[in-house]
C-alpha cells in the first residue's frame, strides 16, 4: 500500500488506467472529428460528439515545460525531493501532468523528446504514467 | 457594444490584511455587513439606495447555498438582482463589470459588492481541520471524480506554486529569463507598500538581492515572489454615477471591461503562455476606447511576479517576450514612469485571499479620487485593473475613468 494520493478511477477514465496496468497506453480519440484527447470523458472537448474510441498509442512526446520543486507539494510526496513536475505533449497532441524519472536536473531541458515509464506504484492496482528522456 | 459609461464604482471600505492567526473573526455574515457598511459611509449613501448585491459562495461559511437570499435578508435588503461569482482572484473585477451592466440595462441604482475572507469564530479543532484540508489541497476539487483529483494530485501537481512555476519555466525557455528583473517587481511593489500604511509589509524595504536569496519553492519562483495568505476582505459600491450622495468623492466610472477563461489547469491550455488576461485586456481597452499608453496607472493581479510579467505582456503595456526588458528599463513605483499596484500589489500589501484582488480595485479607485496620500499619483484619471484566478485560469481586466 502507498500513503500518496492514488487515482480513483471512474467509468469513465477505467480503460486509461487499466490500460497502465498493462504497461500500455490507451486514450481517447473522437470518431467525428478525429480530435484526440487526454484526461477521459464520455465527450470530445472539441465537437461535443458522444462517439469516441479508445486507441493504443506510444506515449512518446515532447517536454512542454517542468518545474524542479524545493519544498514537497504534498507532505506524502517528501521521499520523491526533489519533485520533477512536468508537462508533457503527446504526439497525437493531448497534454498530461507527469513527473520526470531517471534523470539528473541537468539532462532536463524544455522541447527535448520524451518517453514513458510505466510505474507500479501499487502493483496490480495503481499505475502511474511517468517519463524519462527518449 | 459594451458599457456607455453610466456606471461607477462610488464608494469602498477594505480591511487592512493581517496574519490570519492574530486578526479578528466573525461569522462572515456580520463581515459582509460591516464592509457593506463602511463602504456605504465611504460612497456617502444610505442602505435603502442598495438594489443589487453580488458575493461569492464558494468562501462563504455560514452558507452555500442561497447566499444572495440569505445576505439580503441578513441585511435587510430588497434586490433586484443576486449575484454569485466563483472566478477565484479574479472574482472582484468580475463583481465589477456584473453590476456595471446590471445598472446599465436599468435593473438597478447601486449594487454592493462584497468579499469577506477573515475567519468565522468557528471551534478550533473544526477550523483545523478545515485549513489543513485545504493547505493539503490547495483548497481545489479533490473531490472523487474531478480530474483535478485523479490525473493532477498523484503526480504531484497541486495548488498554485507549481503551475506557476512550469509558465515561468516554459516562458525562459521560449523567451529568456532574467531573476534580476523578476525580482525588481517584488522590489518596487515594495518600494510602494513602504508608502501604504495598511500594507502588511510596511516598513520593510526589500532589495533585489533579498528577494533571490530568499528560499527556491519551485523553479524559477523563490518565496518572496509568492503572495502570501492575509485574512481581510473588502466591499465596494457601483451605482449610477448621479445617484445621490452626502459627499463630492470622485466617481470611477466603469469605461470597459474584458473577461476570459481558459482551462482550469495551463496544462491543457494549447498554449499556456497565451494568457486569459490577453483577449479580456483587448476587449476593455476596445470597449473603453483608450489604449494601454492612456493609462495612469496598472494594478495588476500578482499572486507572484510571472503574473505580473505575462499580464504586462498580453495586455499590451510591451510586445509578447520583452516584459523582462519592460521591467528593467521602467520605474513601476508611485514615483516613477510606469506606476503598476501602487499600494504595493498582493505580494507587498497582503493577499486576503479571493478578496486579494479588490486590493488591486480599491487601490485605482483611491487614486482617481486623489485619496492615496503619500503614494498619490500627479495624473490619475485612469486606471487599468487585472484579476487573475486560479492558474492565469480566468482573468478580467477593467478601465476606470474620473469622472
Amino acid at each position: 500500500m502507498t500513503d500518496k494520493p492514488v487515482p480513483v478511477p471512474t467509468e469513465r477514465s477505467k480503460p486509461f488506467w487499466d490500460s497502465l496496468k498493462a504497461h500500455r497506453i490507451d486514450i481517447q480519440q473522437c470518431d467525428d472529428c478525429g480530435h484526440w484527447f487526454y484526461y477521459p470523458r464520455l465527450h470530445c472537448p472539441r465537437c461535443m460528439s458522444a462517439s469516441l474510441s479508445w486507441k493504443t498509442v506510444s506515449g512518446d512526446g515532447e517536454l512542454l515545460t517542468y518545474t524542479i520543486t524545493h519544498i514537497p507539494t504534498l507532505p506524502e510526496l517528501a521521499d520523491e525531493m526533489p519533485q520533477k513536475l512536468a508537462v508533457v505533449r503527446l504526439d497525437e497532441g493531448p497534454h498530461l501532468n507527469t513527473t520526470l524519472v531517471g534523470m539528473e536536473e541537468g539532462e532536463i531541458s524544455i522541447g527535448m523528446r520524451v518517453t514513458p515509464v510505466f510505474d507500479d506504484l501499487v502493483p496490480g492496482e495503481v499505475t502511474l504514467l511517468r517519463y524519462t528522456r527518449a | 457594444m459594451g458599457l456607455q459609461g453610466a456606471a461607477a464604482i462610488v464608494g469602498c471600505a477594505q480591511y487592512k490584511p493581517e496574519k490570519m492567526s492574530t486578526a479578528p473573526k466573525a461569522f462572515h455574515f456580520d463581515q459582509v455587513a460591516d464592509l457593506g457598511r463602511l463602504a456605504l459611509a465611504d460612497a456617502g449613501m444610505e442602505a435603502s439606495q442598495i438594489d443589487g448585491l453580488v458575493v461569492t459562495s464558494a468562501y462563504f461559511n455560514e452558507a452555500r447555498h442561497l447566499v444572495p437570499a440569505m445576505i439580503g435578508e441578513y441585511l435587510g435588503l430588497k434586490l433586484n438582482f443576486g449575484e454569485v461569482v466563483d472566478l477565484g482572484g479574479a472574482s472582484g473585477v468580475a463583481m465589477a463589470w456584473r453590476a456595471a451592466a446590471a445598472i446599465e440595462l436599468g435593473l438597478c441604482e447601486a449594487v454592493l459588492c462584497v468579499i469577506q475572507a477573515r475567519l468565522p469564530p468557528i471551534d478550533v479543532a473544526v477550523e483545523q481541520a478545515s485549513v489543513a484540508s485545504k493547505k493539503k489541497y490547495g483548497a481545489h476539487s479533490a473531490n472523487f471524480g474531478a480530474p483535478e483529483a485523479e490525473f493532477d494530485l498523484p503526480y504531484g501537481h497541486v495548488a498554485q506554486n507549481t503551475g506557476y512555476a512550469m509558465i515561468a519555466q516554459r516562458y525562459a525557455a521560449k523567451y529568456g529569463y532574467d531573476p534580476r528583473a523578476m525580482a525588481k517587481i517584488a522590489v518596487d511593489q515594495r518600494t510602494n507598500a513602504c508608502a501604504t500604511p495598511d500594507a502588511i509589509f510596511h516598513g520593510k524595504p526589500l532589495t533585489i538581492e533579498d528577494v533571490l536569496e530568499s528560499r527556491m519553492v519551485a523553479e524559477p519562483l523563490h518565496m518572496l515572489e509568492i503572495v502570501m495568505p492575509a485574512a481581510g476582505g473588502a466591499a465596494f459600491i457601483v451605482a449610477r454615477k448621479d445617484i445621490g450622495r452626502s459627499n463630492a468623492n470622485r466617481p470611477a466610472v466603469i469605461r470597459g471591461f474584458g473577461e476570459y477563461i481558459q482551462c482550469k489547469s495551463p496544462t491543457y491550455a494549447d498554449e499556456m503562455l497565451d494568457t486569459p488576461i490577453g483577449p479580456a485586456s483587448k476587449r476593455a481597452f476596445a470597449m473603453s476606447g483608450f489604449k494601454p499608453a492612456d493609462m495612469d496607472m496598472a494594478q495588476i493581479y500578482d499572486c507572484y511576479t510571472i503574473t505580473v510579467l505575462l499580464s504586462l505582456e498580453d495586455a499590451g503595456f510591451c510586445p509578447k517576450g520583452e516584459g523582462m526588458r519592460f521591467v528593467r528599463d521602467n520605474d513601476l513605483t508611485f514615483r516613477g514612469n510606469f506606476p503598476m499596484n501602487t499600494h504595493g500589489g498582493q505580494l507587498s500589501f497582503g493577499q486576503a485571499a479571493a478578496a486579494g484582488g479588490l486590493s488591486q480595485l480599491v487601490e485605482a479607485v483611491q487614486q482617481i479620487q486623489g485619496r492615496a496620500g503619500e503614494r498619490q499619483l500627479k495624473s490619475h484619471d485612469l486606471a487599468y485593473v487585472s484579476g487573475t484566478g486560479g492558474v492565469m485560469s480566468e482573468q478580467t481586466a477593467l478601465i476606470l475613468q474620473g469622472e
